[in-house]
Order: structure tokens, then C-alpha cells, then sequence
């Protein structure tokens, strides 16, 4: 099991455009990709109610976890784009 | 031929077309026995994959803003932990429709818990839930209907979320059983200039595929028109439209009085129409769509960057702007606070900047900032100014940012009575009807049972009207209306009558205002005027000055 931590860069949050790209980006990954603030239950990245039920705003902590073949690879992808300003890039 | 189906008419024109009927939100049944748990299962998924096919064909085939929100909401249905969860209940035998209604309420609670925007998405959930059930019962699929030709919409009551998806093109009128004349069926109505009838209780009885003749400026909704009837309709709305299309220009009554006729700007797809409207500037530039749907208010250079657009698109020419009117029916998390018991009463418009001064400064500095290098004139007001202190200090703050001209809407009754002491420190008035005649009357303007009470046509309203009139002209202040009240051209004549000096509306609405000043001299204006405030009530206002203009 591979877990990194990262702090969610949109100005908004994790919702709407953000949280949309989030989940398409996770179901496209090889392996199962789940995410939540840390020490609590995590939920499935691919699940977009759950990660908008997470309620996550700019500068929030949260943590990917992943095993499997490829997981560190998917995990770094999926950081990358929570840590990017994904408002912004509209 | 049929009866009559009588209710409050919006708009002036008359249209005629089949009916077409929004479904109804599909009522839970009572939980049944799961004999076949595998079947069950197979049938929630498939209700659930029915929905995301649906959503993403309309997606397609919408464009802009519409498209996203209907991507997104496709994205909400196919979420696998949705469909787990749903299926999990099935297979332990809750029937589909509860297994159904039991995974979305557990989102659905989750996004409440959240809060803020997410809490808003709620709404989305249930109307994902109530087509989710309706493909599982075989029921028609609650939301607007799309028979492939022009219709006449008729539903129980639009909802914002509705009212944004409609199509003009499909949309010949729009007939609701509930709703007032200040309800957003009205608004939109108005917006997309087509007739419509709301608050028309008979409209329930209306099947699908039956033609009707709809009578904006009466209420009246004609079911099976004869030919006859038909033909007259359509030969007055022919008349209508060459009428109003005679008539371009600045607006001015018979005599010369100018009254500038302005639109009301709201969103940004608005502005193309808006900026091609025969007008002569925005008269209301809402500027809530940049902080709605927002965990935190947007920063001065992105305020700037959206004032640009609309200050370009309207160069040389007036632009209203009214400063962030957030509360009441427009919560929003970074300004108003959730725990008012009577929102309308409470912490909104300009009592905002009491709390949070930078809300204002910052939104004051993007204006000026983009007023800088544009030639468009541009005009500041305030939202729910109440008394004449905060009105100054509102207008001290404008001109500290540089920007010349400073006012007041006026929709607190306090503040049109006391029009004269704010004209010490604003250089221009705004009445906003519908805010006003809620206050005035004490009637909320979201309740259609009130309707009467919110009738634009009230005498006590156009009484303030008038005594805030009278005030701003013995200082030499203009002094508009941009409420529903000034796309009524009947009303819109008395308006000017009282001492209004211009009017905004929706672009589509502004050809026969401008018709109707045309038609009639200031003097005459004065005698609609003193009809309207004489009379009893709304009904008896808006009979006599009809008639009298029929007599002419």
C-alpha cells in the first residue's frame, strides 16, 4: 500500500470543474485509487459524490493511497492535479 | 369550444400550439417484497445507466453552460459507488425504487452535512433520484419535455434549474399552475419574450398534444381554439410586432420627454443579446454571478477582467453597476450567515459591507479599475439602502475609488420615503418593484399565494413610487425602474407619469415600451398616472388605465 499527502490547490475547492477532472483522471488509472482526509475512512477517487461529500477546500490536506502495479505512478498523477489550480485552467 | 382557463398573464403577445406537459416529480410506492433479488439488481443498474444515457444525449445536443451542467450531472449518476451501494440494497431485497432512493439520500445528507456549494448539489441529487425512479417504475421521466416540435410548455411550476435549459426556439408560451408575477417563470417569460399564464389553477386538467391559444396580456388560456380565434390572435400579434418594430431608438413619449430605455444584465451569456439590444445602456448590471457557486468572494483582478467585458461590449453607452446583493435568496457562504430566521429581513445587499468592508472595497477598486480604460459611463449603486447614512457613506466610498456617479436603489420602503435626504448624497435612484412591494406589503415574493399583494400595479406601490419620483426630481436626480413593473407597457406609461426618467428591462421586452411612449404624450402619461393611484386595488388600477387607453 502506497499513501502520499497533498494539499488541494484549486481556488474553490474540490468541487465542480476540479472534482470532475479529479475523478475522470482516477478512473482511468490501472489500479484503485483511494482518497480522504487523513486518519479518516477514505473514499473511491473514481466515486464523484464521495469526493464531493469530502468537502474539500483550497489548502486542505488529503491523502491518495494505492497498491498494486503502478499505484506510485498513479498516485503521483493524481497529486499533481489536485495540487494544480484547476479553476484556472478553464 | 372549450372554457376559458383563467390566471395572472405575463407578458403581451398571444401564441397558439400544442401542449406539452412537464412530468410530475414520481411519488415513492410503498415498499413491495423482493422475490427475484437478481432481477432487482439488474433493474437498478439499468434505471441508473437510463439516466446517464439521457443526460449525456441532452448534453450533446445543448450548448454552453447548459451542456456542463448536464455532463456533470451525468457524471453524479454513473458514480460506481452510487450504483454499489443501490445494488447491495437490492440484492439483501429492498425493492429498486427504495434501494434507489436510500443510496442517493446517503449522498445526499453527506453534501448537506458539507455545507456551502456542496449543500447546493442537493437539489441535483433529487432530481438524479426522481429520473432514477421513474425509468425503474416505467413512469415518464420528471423535467422538461422535448416532443421534437414547438410547444406550449405547461407545468406545475418552473424551477431556476429549468428555466435555464429551456429552449426559445421550442418554447411558443409557457402556462404554470402555480407562480406569481414575480415568480422565475414570469422573469423568464419576460427574458425570452415569450406569453405565459402562471398562477392558472385549470392548467392542471391540459393533456399533452392538446392545442391551446395563450393570452399573455389577459391571463387567458383558449383550449382548442377555433380557426376564427386563431386568426385574430395572430393578426394582433402581427399589428403588435409591426408596431413595436416602427418605433427604434433613444426612448421618448409623443411630446419629446426623454426616458431612456435600458436592459437588465445578469449573466454573462446575457451579454451579446444585451449589448445588441435597441438600447441605450444596462439600467441593472447584477453582478451575483461571479460570486455564486464560490467557497470565497473572486479577487479584484478577476472581478476587473469580467466588468471589462460588459463595459466594453456597452462602450460609450450607460452601465449601471448594483454591487454584490447577496442574502436572502441569494446565500452565499463568504457573506451572509445561514442562521437568519427571516432572510429577506436580514444581513443582505449593502448591510453586507457593514460586516465585511472588504467585500465592497475590493469589488469598488475591479470597477474602477476596469471604468479606467473604457469609455462606457458608469454608474454605481447600492443594493437595500435603507436609511440616508448608509446611503452617504456608500457614496463617499464610490467616489474615493474615483468613480463619479454614486446611488440608491430604492426597495426599502424607508428609503423611498425619505428619497430627499438620500438625494444629499446620491446623484441617481433605482426602484426595484418587486423587492419594494414585498416590503411594503409584507408578502414574501417567492409565495405565488401572494400573488396579489406583489401585483407591480398596487396603488400603496406606485404611491411610494411616486413620492420617491418627486423627491429625486426637486433635486434634479434621475430616477428609474428596474423591476418586472417597467416591461408592462401599460404600466410603464404610468410610471413616467409618476416621474420615472427611464426603464430596464429585459432586451426583448424594450420594443414596445418604446412603442407605448411613443404613442403617448407626458400630459397623458400624468393622467394614466393619477387613474392608477386613485384606484382600489391592483385589478381596478390596471382595468382603468387599460380601458382608457382602449378608448383612445
Amino acid at each position: 500500500m502506497h499513501s502520499i499527502q497533498v494539499i488541494v490547490g484549486s481556488s474553490s475547492g474540490l468541487h465542480a470543474r476540479p472534482a470532475s477532472l479529479f475523478v475522470q483522471a482516477a478512473a482511468r488509472q490501472p489500479v484503485k485509487v483511494t482518497v480522504g482526509r487523513p486518519g479518516q475512512t477514505p473514499v473511491d477517487a473514481r466515486s464523484l459524490l464521495s469526493v464531493l461529500a469530502l468537502a474539500a477546500g483550497r489548502g486542505d490536506t488529503l491523502e491518495l493511497s494505492a497498491s498494486g502495479d503502478g499505484a506510485q505512478d498513479s498516485l503521483r498523477t493524481l497529486a499533481e492535479l489536485l495540487a494544480a489550480d484547476l479553476d484556472a485552467a478553464a | 369550444m372549450s372554457d376559458l382557463i383563467r390566471g395572472i398573464g405575463v407578458g403581451t403577445g398571444s401564441a397558439a400550439g400544442p401542449v406539452a406537459r412537464m412530468a410530475p416529480p414520481v411519488p415513492l410506492p410503498a415498499p413491495r417484497a423482493v422475490a427475484d433479488p437478481a432481477a432487482e439488481v439488474a433493474a437498478v443498474r439499468a434505471a441508473l445507466g437510463a439516466v446517464v444515457t439521457d443526460l449525456d444525449e441532452r448534453a450533446a445536443r445543448a450548448s454552453g453552460p447548459g451542456s456542463e451542467v448536464l455532463t456533470a450531472q451525468a457524471m453524479m449518476a454513473a458514480d460506481p459507488v452510487l450504483a454499489d451501494r443501490a445494488a447491495e440494497l437490492a440484492e439483501q431485497g429492498t425493492d429498486g425504487a427504495h434501494a434507489l432512493t436510500t443510496a442517493f439520500d446517503g449522498f445526499r445528507a453527506a453534501l448537506v452535512a458539507a455545507g456551502g456549494y456542496f449543500a447546493e448539489r442537493a437539489a441535483d441529487l433529487d432530481d438524479l433520484r426522481d429520473r432514477a425512479v421513474a425509468h425503474l417504475l416505467g413512469l415518464p421521466v420528471p423535467g422538461l419535455p422535448d416532443p421534437g416540435h414547438p410547444y406550449v410548455l405547461v407545468a406545475d411550476d418552473l424551477a431556476p434549474a429549468d428555466t435555464a435549459l429551456l429552449d426559445p426556439a421550442q418554447v411558443l408560451a409557457v402556462v404554470t399552475v402555480r407562480g406569481g408575477p414575480t415568480s422565475h417563470t414570469a422573469i423568464l417569460a419576460k427574458a425570452l419574450g415569450v406569453p405565459a399564464v402562471v398562477g392558472c389553477t385549470g392548467a392542471m386538467e391540459l393533456a399533452d398534444g392538446r392545442h391551446v391559444l395563450v393570452h399573455g396580456a389577459d391571463g387567458v388560456v383558449e383550449p382548442d381554439p377555433s380557426p376564427e380565434a386563431l386568426g385574430r390572435a395572430a393578426e394582433r400579434e402581427r399589428r403588435r410586432r409591426e408596431l413595436s418594430a416602427a418605433v427604434r431608438g433613444p426612448g421618448r413619449t409623443a411630446d419629446g420627454h426623454p426616458v431612456a430605455l435600458l436592459v437588465n444584465l445578469g449573466a454573462p451569456h446575457e451579454l451579446a443579446g444585451a449589448a445588441a439590444a435597441d438600447a441605450e445602456g444596462v439600467g441593472l448590471f447584477r453582478t451575483e454571478f461571479l460570486f455564486l457557486d464560490r467557497a470565497e468572494a473572486p479577487g479584484r483582478a478577476e472581478q476587473a477582467a469580467a466588468y471589462r467585458k460588459v463595459f466594453a461590449a456597452f462602450a460609450g453607452r450607460r452601465v449601471v453597476v448594483r454591487t454584490l446583493d447577496a442574502g436572502a435568496d441569494k446565500p452565499l457562504p463568504f457573506a451572509t450567515s445561514a442562521d437568519e430566521e427571516n432572510p429577506a429581513l436580514g444581513v443582505r445587499g449593502l448591510r453586507t459591507a457593514a460586516r465585511d468592508p472588504q467585500l465592497l472595497e475590493t469589488q469598488l477598486a475591479a470597477i474602477a479599475e476596469a471604468a479606467e480604460d473604457s469609455t462606457a459611463q458608469v454608474w454605481v449603486m447600492a443594493p437595500m439602502v435603507s436609511i440616508p447614512r448608509e446611503a452617504a457613506e456608500f457614496a463617499a466610498r464610490v467616489r474615493a475609488h474615483g468613480l463619479p456617479l454614486a446611488g440608491a436603489m430604492i426597495e426599502v420602503p424607508a428609503a423611498a420615503l425619505r428619497t430627499d435626504r438620500l438625494a444629499e448624497s446620491c446623484d441617481f435612484f433605482s426602484i426595484g418593484t418587486n423587492d419594494l412591494a414585498q416590503y411594503a406589503f409584507a408578502a414574501d415574493r417567492t409565495l405565488g399565494t401572494l400573488a396579489e399583494l406583489l401585483d407591480p400595479w398596487q396603488p400603496a406601490l406606485l404611491g411610494l413610487v411616486a413620492t420617491a419620483a418627486e423627491a429625486a426630481a426637486a433635486h434634479g436626480r434621475p430616477i428609474g425602474v428596474c423591476g418586472e413593473a417597467a416591461a408592462d407597457p401599460a404600466l410603464a406609461l404610468v410610471l413616467v407619469g409618476l416621474g420615472i426618467t427611464s426603464l430596464s428591462a429585459a432586451p426583448a421586452a424594450l420594443p414596445e415600451v418604446r412603442a407605448a411612449l411613443a404613442a403617448h404624450t407626458l400630459a397623458q402619461c400624468r393622467e394614466l398616472a393619477e387613474l392608477a393611484l386613485l384606484a382600489d386595488d391592483a385589478a381596478d388600477a390596471r382595468g382603468k388605465v387599460r380601458s382608457h387607453l382602449a378608448g383612445r
